[in-house]
């Protein structure tokens, strides 16, 4: 599962800024002379928050394109390591960030921009009367996961081990979206996924809560990458994702704060 | 005990009107050009071409009717058909190939080669029994094919076109071969050809047919001495003219009077002998009563013989040796005056 | 003998779109670690999925050969109107993006689908997340290939060896197996064996339908696919293991078929 949404109204709205004299643009301290396009390539769990950042962004920095890119983090990480044109990367987890990291595809240090946090879920209104995670154990009940190389099957793993509950899952799928969409159309009961996956998926999906003590809290960390030929429009959109005002959006989408 | 058979169908260009009954003990060839129908007619007996009205009844049982819906579909007639270019199955043995109809009738698979191996050793193939039909001759895979379709004992054998896929030069020896195994089948046999050699080879009658008619049956004798069409004049070689006969004389449509000896009235077919005709490059003088001018419109050298095509009231064809040609100092198109006997004109009712 | 000079204006454009299909496949041999190829080819997971990917590509093609051969036969020799349009969507899923094909799967066959939701109400079978599953999926997007390539088999037979066999007095099963059958051997190997590859590399319709778990649907493809984010050097061993088995197979099959043709 992946998309990509090219901000076409972006040089439109990059026209009639020039016309009004760069109003809006003045009103950013750091945006004066930022200009050129940014490729931020994040995780697809980021999908709805970056859609809305790189709107606002956008605003803000009326100069700077930004090409947004999803897809598992896995997946990016590779394209990355294979050449493909990134600037940004916004990670779903620690482990695929140092990855890249250490084999040096980065600059400088990766900063944690926010948290998320697991949730069971289930079709809407709950048919199958889920309460917890001891109930996915259950007979004859269908619990698909993520494969355990993508972040949100490795903490479901965590989570299922905290809280002592042994369960097989029926399939490993690829992404969190393949598993809610699986939900959906009713072949799956339940799996575990990020709160703010529960809250993009809107009315098709319901959420049922992970008690705290057996929650895993997800980290999204954020770097530019190494090579980028626009570094200074790509730290001022790490710096803006890390803004109260880049903060406040991520928190519409359910996720936690960075600190 | 008979084949009687009365179809009428139309497919494609062709319509198709035949009746005719075979009697055991004769073999028949059904003679005509190509597109007149032979094929088609054959595939309809076997119950491979449905056809519009008509029935064919052998040895007095229905095999189809189209009048009561009777209808027995091929693999049940008892039937063996020597298709054109043979149709041996190339991915089975010759030996497979002449057991398939017993197989397919319940023979077990020993009786089924036993008795194959036995029809191989009767045409003269049992050294390859194991060989492939691509291995064959032509000559050789005509006899499996005869084997394969006279195995399973059909009452009646229908052969379209044995001959026809042989080489000129095998063709004469594998058509004796043939006229002696068909001689020694006890059923109703009927061979489809478009070569009148064949055809008067192999039948004891022929059944001539243009058009999807019938034109003219017969013995070949019968035949070749009043032919009843241009077809078969022009298949043995003689001028073939039809009019009202009037005492002495056939007016043919045009207004022409042809003398004829023969002649009383009604209508009538007259044939003339193309050495019977005489040319001359000025008018003749004497007694033939037929004299006509012409051009020679085609100078063709068969043999010892040379045909000169002349167009004029009568188109006619006459037979001259080399000698008398070059003699008559003639080429193509060169004006020439014609004429023969009324005594040559063989005349007898169309 | 004096060989015939092929032309320049064809040897050009060929060697090119030969090197377009061999330069990856030589990319794939070059980049692999050799060292680590008995560790990946031995670990458990390969095995099963290896395992998993040749019994359901066989058993695809199995279904292919015994559903396909009479619709192909019926498209070839039965006129009846929407004959054309039944062909077309039959064939589909040869277009089809694999993934839609097996949504449409799920939404026929899922828990949840038109006759999938009377399978699991009435004998309490669901085919999501099962090998059968797998199987369907391959079978989905593989038979068209065999469909076509027998209806063309079909097509340009002679016919005529069916009616000799009648003559003979074959039965119409008779003469479909002992003569339609052999006739057409090379279009029903070549229509069996593209079936078959198809189907080993089948990806897209067995994740959305089947899913993916090791050793009941998680196949070769799903294997590689997966691999190829934590493990990049063992997919690749993989993937040439995949290439391997089609290429033995292709070869050595065509060559026992065929023989000399």
């Amino acid at each position: 599962m992946r998309s990509r949404i090219s901000l076409s109204i972006v040089a439109i709205a990059f026209i009639a800024a020039c016309g009004n004299g760069g109003g809006t643009a003045s009103t950013s301290p750091s945006s004066t002379s930022l200009s050129g396009y940014i490729s931020v390539f994040a995780a697809a769990s980021l999908m709805a928050s970056f859609d809305a950042l790189g709107t606002s962004f956008h605003k803000a920095n009326p100069g700077v394109g930004v090409n947004l890119d999803y897809a598992g983090t896995p997946t990016l990480v590779t394209q990355i390591e294979q050449g493909a044109p990134a600037d940004v990367f916004a990670s779903a987890d620690t482990t695929n960030m140092d990855k890249l990291t250490a084999d040096g595809f980065t600059t400088g240090a990766s900063r944690v921009f926010a948290h998320n946090q697991l949730e069971i879920v289930v079709a809407p209104g709950n048919p199958k009367g889920i309460t917890g995670l001891a109930d996915l154990a259950r007979r004859g009940l269908i619990y698909i996961s993520e494969g355990p190389t993508v972040p949100a099957g490795k903490y479901s793993l965590q989570a299922l081990a905290t809280a002592g509950v042994k369960v097989t899952p029926k399939s490993l799928e690829t992404s969190v979206t393949a598993v809610i969409s699986k939900i959906e159309l009713g072949e799956a009961d339940a799996g575990i996924v990020y709160t703010t996956d529960v809250i993009a998926a809107g009315s098709k999906v319901q959420g049922v809560p992970i008690p705290a003590a057996d929650n895993v809290i997800a980290t999204y960390p954020i770097v530019a990458v190494k090579g980028t030929k626009s570094s200074a429009a790509a730290s001022a959109f790490i710096d803006y994702v890390l803004s109260g005002a880049g903060q406040s959006t991520l928190a519409t989408f359910g996720f936690l704060p960075a600190s | 005990m008979s084949l009687e058979a009365s179809i009428r169908l139309a497919l494609g260009p062709l319509d198709l009107d035949m009746e005719l009954t075979i009697d055991e003990g004769e073999v028949v060839a059904l003679l005509g050009p190509n597109g007149a129908g032979k094929t088609t007619l054959l595939r309809a007996m076997a119950g491979l071409v449905p056809f519009n009205s008509g029935h064919v009844r052998l040895d007095g049982k229905v095999l189809e009717d189209t009048a009561t819906g009777q209808y027995v579909p091929t693999e049940r007639r008892p039937i063996g058909f020597v298709f054109q270019d043979y149709l041996l199955f190339p991915h089975l043995s010759v030996l497979d190939n002449v057991a398939f109809g017993l197989r397919s009738r319940g023979t077990s698979r020993g009786a089924a080669a036993q008795k194959a191996v036995e029809w191989l050793g009767r045409v003269g193939l049992e050294d390859y029994a194991r060989a492939k039909p691509a291995e064959l001759s032509g000559g050789q895979r005509q006899r499996v094919a005869l084997a394969r379709a006279l195995a399973p004992d059909p009452r009646l054998l229908l052969l379209d076109e044995p001959l026809a896929a042989l080489d000129v030069s095998t063709r004469a020896e594998v058509r004796r071969d043939l006229k002696r195994h068909l001689a020694s089948f006890q059923g109703i046999r009927l061979v489809v050809t478009h070569d009148p050699l064949e055809a008067v080879a192999l039948a004891d009658r022929l059944i001539v047919m243009e058009n999807g008619r019938l034109v003219q049956t017969g013995t070949p004798a019968e035949v070749t001495e009043h032919p009843r069409s241009q077809y078969v004049a022009d298949l043995v070689g003689v001028n073939l003219i039809r009019g009202e006969a009037d005492h002495g004389t056939v007016r043919i449509p045009g207004g022409t009077a042809v003398a004829a000896a023969g002649a009383e009235s009604g209508e009538v077919f007259a044939m003339i002998h193309p050495r019977a005709i005489a040319i001359y490059r000025r008018r003749p003088e004497g007694s033939p009563r037929n004299v006509w001018s012409g051009r020679a419109s085609n100078i063709e050298l068969l043999g010892n013989r040379v045909r000169v095509r002349i167009d004029g009231e009568v188109p006619l064809v006459a037979e001259v040796t080399p000698a008398a040609l070059k003699e008559l100092d003639l080429v193509e198109g060169g004006e020439v005056w014609v004429s023969f006997k009324a005594t040559d004109v063989g005349v007898y009712p169309a | 003998m004096r060989r015939e000079r092929v032309p320049i204006v064809v040897v050009v454009p060929a060697a090119i779109g030969a090197a377009f299909f061999i330069l990856p496949l030589v990319g794939l041999v070059v980049r692999s670690p050799w060292r680590d190829a008995v560790t990946a080819l031995t670990a458990p997971e390969t095995i099963e999925a290896l395992k998993l990917s040749l019994v359901a590509s066989l058993s695809a093609t199995g279904i292919g050969l015994i559903l396909g051969v009479p619709l192909a036969w019926v498209y070839a020799r039965v006129e009846f109107p929407g004959r054309d349009l039944l062909r077309a969507l039959t064939t589909l899923p040869m277009v089809l993006p694999p993934v839609v094909g097996g949504i449409a799967l799920l939404l026929a066959f899922g828990r949840r689908g038109l006759f999938g939701s009377w399978l699991d109400t009435t004998f309490g079978i669901t085919l999501p997340f099962t090998t059968a599953g797998v199987v369907m999926a391959e079978t989905f997007v593989a038979m068209p290939f065999l469909i076509l390539t027998v209806e063309a088999g079909l097509r340009s037979m002679d016919r005529r060896y069916e009616e000799a066999a009648r003559a003979l007095g074959a039965s119409r099963w008779r003469v479909f197996t002992r003569v339609t059958l052999p006739l057409i051997g090379p279009s029903l190997f070549a229509g069996a064996v593209l079936c078959w590859a198809r189907a080993l590399g089948e990806f897209g319709a067995t994740i959305t339908f089947a899913g993916n778990f090791p050793g009941v649907t998680q196949t070769m493809p799903l294997a590689v696919y997966l691999l190829l984010e934590t493990n990049q050097e063992a997919s690749f061993i993989l993937s040439l293991v995949l290439l391997l088995i089609s290429l033995l197979f292709l070869v050595v099959l065509r060559h026992r078929w065929l023989g000399s043709a």
